[in-house]
């Protein structure tokens, strides 16, 4: 049974590298790499509040406030202070750690709707510190003159050297994910989801758990940030908004809750989307609701188990 | 081994339990009966750290339990048994039963929860049956076999059971109450909550009446199953069963 499991693990990771892989290799289109890339740096922030949300059952409206600490905290370091951008990326995430232990010990204590109230008022301090700190952020405006990555002669710059980076990077993150799923803590994540109380009486520390999952969320959404600003060169803080939390909120609804696959394919419709409809022009809005809508009605449990459940019946119809 | 004295819980500003006295020794099977609003659960809530507005005094060992978060209760030795079962759904009983030694893979290793897990399903083998089954699947019965299962498996000192008959069919609970006595017999000490009088009384040593709030009678099991009150108020006596009065 268990080698069983562990058999179409490896099967999955080998399908995700064979085609992340194939996908980086035949396609020079740029602008397809680019999408691409994309998709990968939403994918780090849907595991992220997927590991929150999907498998802790705990609501985060403000998970893009994370995304924007991670993007300008390296701005800032690598483009003002011209501080080594991988070092950034360190401070980058400790900052998010920080600052995610710092909100999360008192809103963790809450939970349901009064979590998300809390954590989307703590988005939207965020977004408003980088709006108004013109000095350091560039306010409104946006921020300029992030350096381009490296690491010895490779140069990150567009493309598919970078749309490999941000893909390894995916990779590496879908695997903790899961080895930290698979374990004693991943149960105990799951088990607070299904019932607090159970879990505090089997002696779980649910309060420490819960704020350990965060920053661990969050970290994920600094490492997204860092990814995002080394990438477009060119960080505003309309890309850390409110909107942009719901709209990771919707990829981890849309993809399945507690499925790592569920953050992956979530995070690629709701980016693809937008960029397919484009012909559509001023419909753009109506035919991307509608979109979601039917997702909504006819796979309840998002795009995961819902396309797992057509291929069952659909298996058993022929049998 | 666990000694309650003078104990006052509150929810907000109303009291619900007050002044609650009462003993467990080593190797007993103490029952606590009650009707609805009691405040049994409140008392079991307060010794297993889920509750915190109490007052008084709760020993465990001769240690104070006073401030300790639950967790911190798991790991001195009382696990709990929770109303209604509370098993986690959409975990696979295999997981639940690996959750019960949550606070234990830390301290003592994996060899030794395998060896718990072992005997644990050996002591109700339908749980390794269904072991890969996702645990909301499992019939009622089962389910409580395996919110036992799960506490067992915090090798506990103190088992505290909360109305472990509830929802259940007749059969299924005298197999439950079967499988209490059983543990008893192996050693583990035993808290027991009950409104089924009758079925807990009878596997007890001592047992406790709560009304109220109030502790209003103790004794040893056999006292209480023929005492009058006892009778009329939870063994389904009405008092048109005492001709002459209350026959001491």
């Amino acid at each position: 049974m268990m080698t069983d499991k562990n058999k179409t693990i490896w099967i999955e990771y080998l399908v995700f590298l064979c085609v992340v892989s194939a996908f980086g290799l035949i396609t020079e289109n740029t602008y397809y790499l680019q999408i691409m890339t994309f998709i990968g740096i939403n994918t780090l922030l849907a595991l992220g509040l997927n590991m929150l949300m999907g498998y802790t059952g705990q609501v985060s409206l403000g998970h893009a406030a994370f995304y924007g600490i991670g993007a300008y905290t390296t701005a800032i370091l690598s483009g003002t202070y011209a501080i080594n951008p991988w070092l950034a990326l360190v401070c980058a995430v400790a900052a998010a750690v920080l600052i995610a232990f710092i909100v999360g010990l008192p809103t963790l204590r809450l939970s349901g709707y009064y979590l998300a109230m809390g954590t989307l008022g703590f988005g939207m301090i965020v977004n408003i510190v980088i709006r108004e700190w013109g000095d350091v952020t560039g306010g409104a405006s946006g921020f300029v003159g992030i350096p381009v990555l490296e690491a010895g002669s490779l140069v990150f710059m567009s493309g598919a050297s970078y749309y490999f980076l941000v893909w390894g990077i995916v990779f590496a993150a879908i695997i903790i994910c899961r080895r930290l799923l698979a374990s004693r803590t991943g149960r105990a994540l799951r088990a607070i989801h299904d019932g607090e109380n159970a879990a505090v009486a089997i002696g779980i520390n649910t309060h420490a758990l819960k704020l350990e999952i965060f920053m661990f969320s969050a970290a994920l959404g600094a490492v997204a940030g860092f990814l995002y600003a080394h990438f477009v060169l060119f960080i505003s803080p309309e890309s850390f908004g409110f909107m942009f939390s719901i709209k990771i909120v919707t990829m981890v609804v849309i993809g399945g809750m507690a499925s790592v696959w569920g953050a992956l394919l979530g995070a690629a419709v709701l980016t693809l989307l937008p960029e397919v409809l484009h012909g559509f022009a001023e419909y753009e809005m109506i035919v991307f609701g509608t979109v979601l809508m039917v997702v909504m009605i006819f796979m309840p449990q998002g795009l995961t188990r819902g396309i797992m459940d057509i291929i069952r019946t659909a298996r058993r119809a022929r049998a | 081994m666990l000694k309650i004295k003078n104990l006052k819980c509150c929810y907000g500003n109303i009291a619900v339990v007050h002044t609650v006295s009462l003993s467990v020794r080593q190797g007993e099977l103490i029952s606590i009966i009650g009707a609805n609003g009691a405040g049994k659960s409140t008392l079991l809530g307060a010794v297993c750290g889920l509750l915190k507005n109490w007052s008084g005094e709760i020993e465990f060992k001769g240690r104070s339990l006073k401030g300790m978060s639950a967790p911190a209760i798991v790991s001195q030795g009382i696990s709990m048994v929770p109303e209604g079962r509370q098993i986690f759904s959409p975990l696979s009983v295999m997981d639940n039963l690996k959750m019960g030694a949550y606070t234990r893979f830390r301290k003592e290793g994996k060899t030794r929860v395998a060896q718990d897990l072992d005997r644990v399903v050996q002591m109700f083998p339908i749980l390794r049956e269904r072991s890969d089954q996702l645990a909301g699947t499992l019939s009622g019965g089962e389910q409580q076999m395996l919110a036992i299962g799960r506490a067992l498996m915090a090798r506990p000192a103190l088992l505290v059971l909360d109305e472990p008959s509830m929802g259940l069919a007749p059969k299924i609970v005298g197999m439950i109450f079967e499988t209490i006595q059983t543990l008893r017999d192996t050693g583990v000490t035993i808290l027991l909550v009950e409104q089924n009088a009758r079925a807990a009384l009878k596997i007890a040593d001592r047992g406790y009446v709560l009304e109220t709030g109030k502790m209003v009678l103790q004794g040893s099991a056999d006292e209480l199953l023929v005492d009058d009150d006892v009778k009329r108020a939870y063994l389904g006596k009405d008092y048109g069963d005492f001709l002459d009065g209350r026959n001491q």
